[in-house]
């Protein structure tokens, strides 16, 4: 098609001046920005990660965790790493945090004009193969991996997942970020096709959850969104109402509530 | 053979030619001079009619402090301010960049400036140069919308939050943060939160220090509290005063007020081409 071929050469390579000449410079200050007791404001600002995506019957349900670092220091516990690309199609980040953001700005662009073109909703496909283009024509200067998924009339629920060196490959369900090494035997063993749209989102959440408790990286709240034939919704499981798996404890009141209560107690030795 | 010169003509782009220089320098332990950094404690806040900013106000070049009381809180629009960490020269450069841009966007739109406008100028221009343009800002402001707060990293990441710190004292402000903020607070409880942060950084934290600088941006306005708190004052003076060696000894004083070499015509002819 004549426009998705102009999008394909406009997505060929991110208008950004100074890239290429700094693709160098690029790969020396990641070796140097390492893990510091201290915060090194200048570390490059990456999500540790878990992010999922999984199609039901009908649609499909992206999840992610929520925190952010900077080297050891968690710069934000409530971020949101699903960001939206169309009405219809959403992204789950992972990887550097400035370059997933850029990518999916432009991709979202690229996307708002298609739309405009072509007239109707974009499909998850050509977002997909939108985002895989700058990923892998610029594989030396980024480093982001990222799960498209949506709906859309022709497919229905789709789930693409783009690594770190640009491939693109639909999936049935995909698990990216530092976190999903601890999801593979998991996703392997409670995988099933055709669930439903309540099992999808259980089984979302219990595996961002898993991740969590496993991986440093990971952490803060679960963020859901659930895209179908009907539209979108978001979803919010906060940290301390998830399940606890093996070896956690039940989270404590502070020491400082008894202090505040009205008639503290002496402390039971 | 005659040695021939051949003339090349000067080409543009950086000069190496004193680099092995300077290599030789630092292998003998001669170090070159360190940047000026804003060691810096910054915060910002989202309180019930907007935002409130705050910031240390302390430089620092390496281990001395080269200016005790700079101003960090910098002035993007009349509705959006804007806070620097990092190295003083970026955090100047790229707030006035960015201020200009909106002030000619504000010309061409004839609307008040939005602070996603900001915000998405600034990080483009941070991701543009991967993170070498080392100015790490907590962006804030009051427009259509609504109010808005936004931390920048200096590689081009941005978060939304209701509450954000970001410097070397960004820890010692956050863990204030994270134990007195509640949503809805007023303006009197905004601005002490901010000033208690600030001074946790002050305190807690080498590269920060000095006076407390507070910036409340409402609907109806802003508030620029330049040295809001000054819990640092200098505890010693000489009462004696200082006297100071004279060194150049003045000979000869004479003045010629400058009426008396020029002419002055009250109302000449217009200048005509």
């Amino acid at each position: 098609m004549k426009t998705e071929r102009k999008l394909e050469k406009q997505a060929r390579t991110v208008r950004s001046g100074y890239l290429y000449i700094l693709s160098l410079a690029l790969s020396a200050s990641r070796d140097t920005a390492k893990m510091d007791l201290n915060m090194d404001s200048n570390a490059p600002h990456s999500m540790g990660t878990t992010i999922i995506g999984v199609t039901y019957n009908g649609g499909v349900v992206l999840g992610a965790d929520s925190r952010t670092s900077t080297g050891m220091y968690v710069a934000n516990r409530a971020s949101d790493k699903i960001t939206q690309l169309t009405d219809n199609v959403y992204v789950c980040r992972s990887g550097s945090a400035a370059d997933s953001q850029v990518v999916s700005d432009y991709v979202r662009y690229f996307l708002h004009q298609h739309t405009i073109q072509l007239g109707q909703p974009a499909t998850v496909k050509v977002a997909a193969n939108l985002i895989r283009l700058l990923s892998y024509n610029n594989k030396n200067m980024l480093e982001t991996g990222l799960i498209v998924g949506g709906w859309d009339k022709y497919e229905g629920g789709k789930i693409f997942g783009i690594p770190l060196g640009g491939t693109l490959i639909e999936q049935p369900f995909a698990i990216g970020g530092s976190g999903s090494s601890y999801l593979y035997g998991f996703f392997d063993q409670a995988w099933k096709e055709g669930m439903t749209k309540d099992e999808a989102e259980q089984l979302v959440v219990k595996a961002v959850s898993l991740a969590i408790a496993r991986d440093g990286a990971s952490g803060g709240v679960v963020r859901t969104v659930v895209i179908n034939s009907e539209g979108v919704t978001r979803n919010f499981y906060p940290g301390d109402k998830l399940q606890l798996w093996h070896e956690e404890l039940e989270p404590q009141n502070s020491l400082l509530d008894i202090l505040n209560s009205p008639t503290p107690e002496p402390m039971n030795i | 053979m005659s040695k021939s010169v051949v003339e090349v003509p000067p080409k543009g782009g950086f000069s190496f030619d004193l680099c092995k220089r300077n290599e030789m320098l630092a292998n003998k332990g001669v170090n070159p001079p360190s940047f000026r950094k804003t060691g810096t404690t910054i915060v910002g806040l989202i309180f019930q009619d907007g935002v409130i900013l705050g910031a240390d106000t302390r430089a620092t070049e390496g281990p001395i402090v080269c200016d005790k009381n700079c101003e960090k809180i910098h002035y993007m629009a009349p509705n959006i301010y804007c806070c620097g960490a990092g190295t003083a020269a970026d955090t100047e450069a790229v707030t006035d960049m960015v201020s200009s841009q909106l002030q000619l966007h504000r010309y061409h739109t004839g609307r008040e400036s939005r602070v996603v406008t900001a915000l998405t100028l600034l990080k483009r221009h941070l991701f543009n140069y991967q993170g070498y343009v080392s100015a790490a800002l907590v962006l804030g402001g009051v427009d259509v919308t609504g109010p808005h707060l936004h931390t920048i990293y200096p590689h081009g990441s941005t978060d939304t939050l209701p509450f954000a710190t970001m410097g070397s004292g960004s820890l010692a402000a956050m863990a204030v943060f994270e134990s007195k903020y509640k949503e809805g607070l007023t303006r009197n409880e905004g601005i002490e939160l901010v000033t208690e942060a600030i001074c946790s950084g002050i305190f807690n934290d080498l590269g920060s220090g000095s006076n407390v600088d507070v910036c409340v941006i409402t609907k109806g306005g802003k508030e620029y509290l330049r040295n809001h708190l000054q819990p640092n004052p200098r505890t010693y003076t000489s009462s004696k005063g200082y006297s100071f060696p004279k060194k150049t000894e003045v000979l000869l004083t004479k003045i010629i007020p400058l009426k008396e070499k020029v002419e002055i015509i009250e109302g000449g002819d217009a200048m005509e081409e």
